[in-house]
């Protein structure tokens, strides 16, 4: 078996935002770390709005990330501590719109180790040097400096290593223009080790880097608090006072070399437990011109801003302020144009404008028992991290492809989402036209306007033309003939328009006249091809008309006329490029299943040059550029590559859009790229990926259309209007230009969500939601429940049923119990005074509800249980429980087999045995995987995740599978072969859930995985040979071309815990789009690689 | 140098083990064992971001307070290291 895996949607998680200007314009940019992935974010300073301007996969686990300026420099680089063992200095550059790796220095070996650094990055303030320093005994320094030519230059590494001391933070010290100095928090366990009696103190040590000697030496260390967890710059030179901020459980120090300590409590909320101090948990350090300020966020949400008091670069006070409440972060950033931007640690990230500063409110600076606004939310960006749990389902009545229904976020901000692949469509204006129009066009009156003037409908015998203002206006006497149905409208010339009805040609020139063509008598116009100087006409005779609009700008009839010898169905031309006379081919769709290319050179007018044949009859044809698209009446699209030269076709790709026939047209969209509109049943939307040579088709999230054309209105810049049925509607994308190219909507949920169930029935779903530590500053056990009943299609929650106190629910499934005559129970898995580390608990009990008609549920009755039940499954009529002993966190069944999935010890397979009425393990796996989810593939194969990343299928030998089954009483198998391991592959991400699937109506069945950070992944079965040795070889080929850009070896990475088997990274093949030319052409000769999604 | 080294007379060994903190050798007692053990895994959980985030969500603790509690469990991972009877 061979998969190629793919990730939908990349983490949307932020572990870590940095600030700076990265390209080099005035606006400050931040760049968000996700884990596997680098992103550029720009924020647009009038209206608060957040773009993504590049994302890139690094292929490596990222675990910090800061930014740097070198002296006199416009521009700031990013320095990246990844598990690669080595540091990277990374420049965005604007030209190309890629990071680009200025330096790559080798330090230790790969993987997050315990003594390799990369963990903490430190700066010097003023940019001369980095340090990058590991959890224990590591740390390194490097001299950043510009060579002559003004490039960055990196010494060697400078060591400054402490054996066996943890670290737990580093921050460069600002000290002006002296050495480069930087403070660590370190403890050291080398005598509590050998002696009981000793305490290791935590000891607040600043290292000097002498510039003039290129050496590091330890300069000053002295006792702090024991639990003192983040360091903060204080700044120094000019500005400040230098020195730290040492954050501590409960209270805030500053320290510094020859100074005065000074100590403040964080003031924290009412009734919070006194047995743990608050601990901060992020931190930002802000410089304006004449003074500075910390915000300072407790774990709780809270932030607060710090001041120091100071002359003569003397600490007099410090001060301490509540300031706002936002959700706790991984890291703030502050903005000069005023926005602070939240990198929440789960759920959404938040751009805040500031209103205040906290400085003219006569708040006391102690009590924080009031909640004041310290600015505005501008915009989110929408995360799904973590998600919890996820369904792939088809709820949607009008729907051929499954929604994805995720379970994610944390306590309050929990979400219910339901992803579905295509673009949101915003409605604008809807209105019923009583009769179904048979097509719609929407029109400018003269080559220049921006906007559409005209919207004209045809209906079976009549034409109705709208004029467009502020609403849509019924207009008389136009020129356009209304007592007719038309073929087509066509903007002519400058200034002039056409209708093509089936009895003639009619020009409307500007002054009001018009000019006709009508076809000889008995015979009528079929379908037409127009541009703004050429139409050609088909007409019933299977003749082609051509027209060409000549020097004289009179549309002058051609003498020669085309005979195809076959009905016409669908005929199509380009758009005529600037300076150009005309467009030089025709494309003849016609009944016999061919597609014919016709010249329109004026020395060759309609001289055959190519045929190609189709699969089916075809139904319309549209020419973008040099590709000719083909709608087919079996639902297909073919896009064929038209060489402009010679006119040949070839290059040909096929997708299937739906069951009608499909229709296609032609939208200009804002920024001036032509894009493919093509309407079967369903609607989609086709345009160039970004910076690639490829074209992404993507469906519309609406109702399928049957007529439809762009729309350019003031109001709706990227609009469409279209039909469905009698109804007219006016819509736009707002989404367009967005990468995600899956939908979100969302439910709020009232706890952390644990599992999920959907009724096979109604179609609702059951979340079991469960809050550890519920309450301010709690301790371990105290737990709140509730499960959540909620309709996924309409998106609204039916009702939300708290559960007793302390009570915490781990588990839900829908049993259809074979005692009560298949009546359908939900069971609940509950446990009270849960305590995860050491694991107890009090009791366990299983609850049962029944379903009452609207779907909501009552208790029926509630057992009690020797374990906490982490997994629920119905089985033959019975629930089947894992258990808290043995930590089983997945079931799944298929006949008499249940497949157990264990927290620690991988994957079982039970067989159960009727006539002893027992459970048999018949197989088990070689290796301890700390499994968090799987599926069945098929009766002897199953796929699933484990905590550290990874991604397995098992497979159980088919002799040994029949041989369990044919055995009537087990008697003879217990233990007998081990699961053979089919594929493995390391994620960029923890799986959660994991499914078997069917994306695209008709295509093959993938695996979809959710993963803890927001990752959405599919592995798709590579069918033929030739796949699998083509990717293969792309991939190794990429792989050994460019590198990760961490400096990480993709292989080994993909094969962090286990040898790659089997799988072809996708993600890295897709890369191929973003190589240059020339390295493309060195990569691989043939074809880009083709993909399921 | 720590005691554990104290007979080892290889100076290649003794580098080995200067140079990478959990090297093991003959005398290794399971305290020490254990120890580096779970320093090795505390340290592989601050690591990676994915293992701090799922045990903030199974504990209901912040991403921080996790990152701050395991590093600090990386002191004394086993406890205090046991009476040593023959020094």
């Amino acid at each position: 078996m061979h998969l190629y895996n793919l990730t939908l949607q990349r983490p949307t998680a932020a572990i870590q935002a940095i600030v700076g200007n990265f390209s080099g314009f005035r606006e400050q940019e931040l760049i968000v770390s996700h884990g596997t992935s680098l992103e550029l974010l720009r924020i647009d300073t009038h209206t608060g709005k957040i773009s993504s301007a590049v994302v890139t996969d690094v292929f490596a686990s990222i675990r910090s990330i800061a930014s740097f300026r070198l002296a006199a420099n416009h521009k700031d680089y990013a320095i990246i501590g990844s598990d690669s063992g080595r540091i990277i200095v990374l420049e965005f550059s604007v030209d190309s719109g890629k990071f680009i790796k200025l330096h790559q220095e080798t330090y230790g070996k790969s993987g997050a180790r315990r003594i390799v650094p990369g963990q903490f990055l430190a700066i010097d303030p003023k940019g001369r040097s980095v340090m990058i320093s590991a959890l224990e005994k590591s740390k390194l320094v490097y001299i950043l400096n510009r060579d002559a030519s003004v490039n960055l230059t990196i010494s060697s590494a400078l060591e400054a290593h402490a054996e066996g001391c943890i670290m737990q933070h580093i921050v460069g010290v600002d000290v002006g223009f002296e050495n480069p100095t930087f403070a660590a928090l370190e403890q050291d366990y080398t005598e509590s080790d050998q002696d009981a009696s000793k305490v290791a103190q935590k000891m607040l040590t600043y290292y000097e880097l002498d510039l003039s000697l290129n050496h590091v030496m330890r300069r000053w260390s002295v006792p702090t608090d024991l639990r003192a967890n983040l360091l903060v710059q204080v700044p120094g030179g000019q500005g400040g006072p230098s020195g730290v901020l040492v954050c501590c459980e409960g209270h805030i120090m500053y320290q510094n070399m020859d100074a005065v300590q000074h100590r403040i409590p964080i003031p924290c909320r009412e009734g919070s437990s006194a047995d743990r101090g608050l601990l901060i948990v992020s931190v930002v350090m802000h410089k304006m011109k004449d003074r500075f300020f910390f915000l300072l966020q407790s774990e709780s949400g809270d932030l607060y801003k710090v001041t120091l008091e100071h002359s003569d670069n003397e600490v007099r006070t410090l001060k301490i302020k509540y300031f706002g409440t936002v959700p706790v972060s991984t890291s703030l950033c502050v903005l000069k144009s005023g926005f602070l931007f939240v990198a929440s640690e789960f759920g959404n990230q938040h751009l805040y404008q500031f209103q205040a500063l906290g400085e003219d409110d006569d708040q006391l600076e102690y009590s924080s028992a009031t909640y004041n606004d310290f600015g505005i939310l501008e915009d989110e960006i929408v995360s799904l991290d973590p998600i919890i749990d996820s369904q792939v389902l088809n709820l949607s009545s009008h729907s051929d492809s499954p929604q994805i229904f995720t379970a994610c976020g944390r306590s309050s901000q929990s979400t219910f989402r339901t992803l579905r692949h295509g673009l949101g469509v915003e409605e604008v204006v809807e209105c019923d036209l009583q009769s179904s129009p048979t097509a719609i066009w929407a029109t400018k009156h003269i080559e220049n306007d921006t906007t559409n003037d005209y919207v004209i409908l045809s209906f079976t015998n009549a034409t109705l033309v709208f004029s467009v203002g502020e609403t849509l206006e019924d207009v008389q006497n136009t020129g356009f003939l209304s007592s007719v149905p038309t073929l087509a409208v066509q903007q002519l010339d400058s200034d002039s328009l056409v209708q093509i009805y089936p009895g003639g040609v009619r020009r409307i020139l500007p002054n009001g006249h018009v000019q006709e063509w009508t076809p000889p008598s008995g015979l009528t116009i079929i379908t037409v091809a127009a541009n703004t100087r050429q139409i050609a006409v088909a007409l019933s005779s299977t003749e082609i008309v051509y027209f060409e609009l000549g020097l004289d700008d009179q549309l002058e009839e051609c003498e020669i006329r085309k005979a195809m010898g076959s009905s016409i169905l669908a005929i199509g031309i380009g758009t005529v490029e600037q300076e150009r006379q005309r467009y030089p081919f025709l494309s003849v769709g016609c009944e016999d299943q061919t597609i014919h290319t016709l010249s329109l050179d004026p020395q060759h007018t309609l001289e055959c040059i190519s045929l190609q044949a189709l699969q089916a009859p075809p139904s319309s044809i549209c020419t973008i550029g040099n590709l000719v698209h083909v709608g087919l009446q079996n639902g297909v699209l073919l896009q064929t590559v038209l060489d402009t030269n010679t006119g040949q076709l070839g290059d040909t790709q096929s997708r299937f859009l739906g069951t009608r026939p499909v229709r296609l047209s032609r939208v200009v969209l804002q920024d001036g790229i032509e894009a493919l509109l093509a309407l079967s049943s369903r609607s989609w939307i086709s345009r160039n990926r970004n910076n690639t040579h490829t074209t992404a088709f993507t469906p519309l999230l609406c109702d399928a259309l049957e007529h439809a054309c762009g729309f350019v209105h003031d109001i709706c810049p990227d609009g469409f209007i279209g039909t469905t049925g009698s109804v007219l509607r006016i819509f736009c994308l707002p989404k367009l230009k967005d990468s995600n190219k899956l939908h979100q909507e969302s439910v709020p949920l009232c706890h952390t969500p644990r599992q999920m169930v959907c009724h096979p029935n109604n179609n609702y779903i059951y979340i079991v939601e469960t809050d550890n530590r519920m309450a301010i500053n709690p301790p371990a056990g105290t737990w709140s429940s509730s499960i959540h009943i909620l309709d996924p299609t309409k998106g609204e929650t039916i009702a939300c049923i708290p559960l007793d106190h302390t009570e915490a629910a781990f588990s839900i499934t829908i049993v259809p119990f074979s005692a009560r005559g298949g009546q359908l129970m939900l069971v609940v898995g509950t446990a009270t005074n849960v305590v995860q580390v050491p694991r107890s608990f009090t009791s366990a009990f299983l609850r049962l509800y029944r379903f009452k008609e609207n779907g909501e549920i009552e208790l029926h009755y509630k057992t009690e249980i020797d374990d906490v039940p982490l997994a629920l499954l119905a089985f033959q009529g019975r629930l089947a429980a894992g258990s808290f002993a043995r930590s089983i966190v997945t079931l799944h069944t298929q006949g008499s087999r249940i497949v157990v999935g264990d927290m620690e010890q991988s994957l079982d397979f039970l067989t159960y045995k009727a006539p002893d009425n027992r459970l048999l393990v018949v197989a088990d796996d070689m290796q301890p995987r700390w499994t968090t989810c799987s599926t069945i593939l098929d009766y002897n194969t199953v796929a699933a995740g484990d905590r550290f990343g990874n991604i397995f299928v098992n497979r159980l030998d088919s002799d040994v599978s029949e041989a369990v089954d044919a055995d009537p009483t087990g008697a003879g198998l217990l233990r007998q072969k081990p699961l053979l391991n089919g594929a493995a592959y390391k994620t960029r991400d923890l799986p959660t859930s994991i499914h078997k699937t069917t994306l695209v109506a008709g295509a093959c069945e993938v695996i979809l995985y959710t993963a803890w950070h927001g990752t959405v992944g599919i592995l798709a079965p590579l069918s033929s040979k030739d796949d699998v040795d083509f990717l293969s070889i792309l991939e190794q080929q990429i792989r050994g071309e460019q590198g990760t850009l961490v400096g990480r070896d993709h292989l080994s990475w993909r094969g962090y815990y286990a040898p790659v088997k089997g799988i072809v990274d996708g993600d890295l093949c897709e890369t191929f789009h973003l190589l240059s030319d020339t390295t493309r052409q060195i990569t691989d000769g043939s074809d880009v690689a083709q993909t399921n999604e | 140098m720590s005691s554990e080294l104290r007979y080892t007379a290889n100076t290649q060994l003794e580098h080995l083990h200067a140079r990478y903190t959990g090297t093991g050798h003959a005398d290794l007692s399971k305290y020490d064992w254990v120890t580096h053990q779970h320093r090795d895994t505390l340290a592989s959980i601050v690591g990676h971001p994915t293992l701090t985030s799922f045990l903030a969500i199974a504990d209901g603790e912040s991403k921080g307070r996790i990152k701050f509690e395991m590093t600090e469990k990386m002191l004394q991972p086993c406890g205090p290291p046991p009476r040593k009877d023959d020094d």
